[in-house]
């Protein structure tokens, strides 16, 4: 078990004739994973990564004719809201979006659209997921991994792989890796997540990774005091980033409350979860909490 | 990207949104000319002078003032302009103003708050809008939060014209002045929407005695990532604004914010790099930057990095904390080695390099013969570079 992905995903790769798109898929393939197709308008019925994958003009082809149901994208910035609809128009269960630099108007219109399908997208601007020695659908450097029963979740990129190696440093695997971007628009909150390892029978323990500004970590800690019994150990980084760097006046009063990282550590604690002062003790904290 | 208030007012002006029309100055010796000329073409006899920096809280810090006639508006636009203004947004040794507005005054009867901004939680626009206008926002929401009234606009539909009628009641606006702001709101939110903006805030939105409804301040912030659709707009910006450090980097793709410490960090991701100042903290030490080198990490933004950071003379030692997923540490590691001996490095440098090729890295980084402190894991890392900068400066 694990979430979102496993080894039966059938990926396609939107943008996959383009240099990032072709590199990424090439290394999700060399994984092991079902890469089934990609997507990329006008190239439909060519071929790419030297021929072993066909390309589709469209997501509705690659749902089609070869069963896709997961969605990688890395389109350019000015057409990747686009895409993103596009693949939650053609029924991909789960979109996950690389791109980074998407103008935030764009996204909340794409987030709107996928709110109204049964899509889930994770992203944009994130690492994206690893189910580790089953299917990575991103950029995580995958060797860093390995199978086991700890769920991640977490903003930033190279912090989640700071975390997963403390992890496998303790012994310690995981079930499945989420990396759900730092954008002010995302597809898939923090608590979300919380609910879907808290459903998956192979997830002993849950690593949040949050970050100064915002208030997902906010209202992933309340949720979780009602919703969540495993344990969640939970870092929050920006404790020495400056007041006051924050956008203009009214981005920072829209939820009413304090987004700092003391301030978001002290409510999570208050809600149960296990938080980590210093960003080197995440793993072995984890392994303390499985002991007990 | 930010704009200065005059900016924001020609383009609300575009948007028909009545605003208080003035002159920009940025030379005392067209001050005079200005003040006739406003005088003129807004039939003023009155005049506020108001400093043009992007950071609010101006009046705080005297650079907005009220002038009763000519002469005292000559003297208070003499004054600011060139003076340098300290407020509770900029930084401690303040900003220089360049540039005025020579504005007309107005005869205020009651003055409000209006925004519009994107709420995070619910992925919506949201306007927000207060009686409390002309005070700090945040001090209304913290001590009288239901001052604030919230609409959240559907993307899909926009900002319905129900939604325009219900702030504009519960603002208590009537009769000719509901009419105004009604039209004002929905102009407001279209220019928004058109310009990418991330907020636009009006603080304060006035009645004035003579009862027209107007736009005494405005502010926007702009979507860097819409940037590109919006020629005019990035015309807009003025770099004498930013840290010039910080704009330097930007040229480099670098991310990188000035702190008050001493150990200069350099590190791949914005979350990581965080996480590498607050275990500096941790471990006793206090960090002299934010530095993000993004992902693509080579000889050219490793060398441009240490150029940065080390154009802050209070840094003392350097950490290198790289977690090498697409980007390769051998390739880093490369990069270090020629940068330290091109830039003749004489402060100590330790450096931690983790994943892709990480073995073959550190193996680099011991042949080289650069005096370079090897680390192993973030807490090993800090603890080095904080004894490194304590010891460098005993």
């Amino acid at each position: 078990m694990s979430i979102l992905i496993n080894k039966d995903s059938r990926i396609i790769v939107q943008g996959i004739t383009g240099k990032e798109g072709s590199f990424h898929a090439e290394q999700c393939l060399e994984y092991g994973n079902n890469v089934v197709g990609g997507v990329t308008p006008g190239k439909g019925g060519q071929t790419a990564l030297d021929g072993k994958v066909p390309v589709f003009d469209t997501c509705h082809d690659a749902r089609e004719k070869a069963g896709a149901n997961v969605s990688l994208i890395f389109v350019p910035p000015a057409f990747a809201a686009d895409a993103i609809k596009e693949a939650a128009d053609a029924g991909i269960e789960v979109i996950v979006c690389i791109t980074e630099g998407i103008p935030v108007a764009d996204m909340i219109d794409a987030y709107d659209f996928v709110k109204k399908t049964n899509s889930r997208l994770i992203g944009p601007n994130c690492p994206g997921l690893l189910t580790p020695g089953e299917a990575k659908v991103g950029i995580m450097p995958g060797f860093i991994a390995r199978k086991g029963t700890i769920g991640v979740i977490s903003k930033s990129g190279t912090l989640t792989y700071e975390a997963v190696s403390q992890l496998v440093a303790q012994g310690l695997g995981q079930s499945t890796c989420v990396g759900i971007g730092g954008d002010p628009v995302i597809g898939t909150k923090m608590k979300d997540l919380l609910q879907l390892f808290e459903d998956d029978a192979e997830t002993e323990a849950i690593v949040m990774i949050g970050e100064i500004g915002g208030s997902m970590e906010i209202e992933a800690a309340d949720y979780a005091k009602t919703h969540i019994k495993k344990p969640i150990i939970g870092f929050i980084a920006g404790q020495t980033a400056p007041a006051g760097r924050r956008m203009g006046h009214a981005g920072a009063i829209v939820s009413g409350a304090d987004e700092s990282a003391a301030a978001k550590m002290a409510y999570m604690k208050k809600c149960g979860i296990i938080v980590v002062d210093s960003p080197s003790e995440i793993g072995v904290t984890v392994k303390n909490i499985l002991k007990r | 990207m930010k704009i200065h208030e005059y900016q924001a007012k020609e383009i609300l002006k575009k948007y028909s949104i009545p605003i208080q029309d003035g002159v920009v100055v940025d030379n005392a010796d067209a001050v005079e000319s200005a003040i006739n000329q406003v005088s003129t073409t807004f039939n003023a006899s009155q005049f506020v002078i108001k400093a043009q920096v992007h950071a609010g809280g101006r009046g705080k810090g005297g650079g907005v003032k009220f002038s009763s006639s000519k002469e005292k508006a000559i003297e208070n636009a003499k004054n600011i302009l060139g003076m340098t203004l300290i407020t509770p947004q900029t930084s401690a040794e303040g900003q220089l103003v360049q540039k005025i507005m020579v504005a007309e005054a107005l005869d205020i009867a009651k003055e409000y708050y209006v925004a519009i901004t994107l709420d995070r939680a619910k992925s919506k626009n949201v306007i927000m809008a207060s009686t409390e206008g002309g005070m700090e926002i945040e001090e209304v929401a913290e001590h009288s939060p239901e001052k604030i009234i919230r609409v959240w606009v559907e993307p899909a539909h926009g900002l319905q014209g129900f939604q325009a009628r219900y702030i504009a009641f519960k603002l208590g606006f009537e009769g000719e002045q509901f009419k105004q702001f009604t039209k004002l709101l929905s102009n407001l939110y279209k220019c928004y929407i058109n310009t990418d903006a991330s907020i636009v805030e009006v603080n304060p939105l006035v009645i004035t005695e003579q009862g027209n409804v107007v736009a005494l301040d405005a502010k926007f912030n702009f979507d860097d990532n819409a940037l590109y659709r919006h020629p005019d707009i990035v015309e807009m910006r003025d770099t004498n604004e930013e840290d010039p450090t910080e704009v330097e980097a930007s040229k480099f793709n670098l991310n990188y914010i000035k702190l008050d410490g001493n150990v200069g960090c350099m590190v791949n991701g914005a979350g990581l790099a965080m996480a590498t100042m607050d275990i500096i903290k941790l471990k006793g030490g206090d960090p002299a930057n934010f530095l993000d080198v993004g992902g693509g990490a080579n000889v050219e933004t490793v060398k441009n990095g240490f150029r940065i950071i080390l154009s802050d003379p209070n840094v003392k030692a350097v950490l290198i904390n790289i977690f090498g997923g697409i980007v390769r540490c051998d390739r880093v590691a490369n990069g270090i080695i020629q940068a330290v001996k091109e830039l003749d490095l004489k402060i100590p440098v330790v450096v931690r390099l983790e994943g892709t090729n990480a073995e073959l890295a550190k193996q680099l980084l011991s042949e080289s013969g650069v005096a370079i402190i090897p680390a192993s894991g973030l807490a090993d890392a800090a603890e080095k570079v904080v004894a490194a900068a304590q010891g460098a400066k005993n």
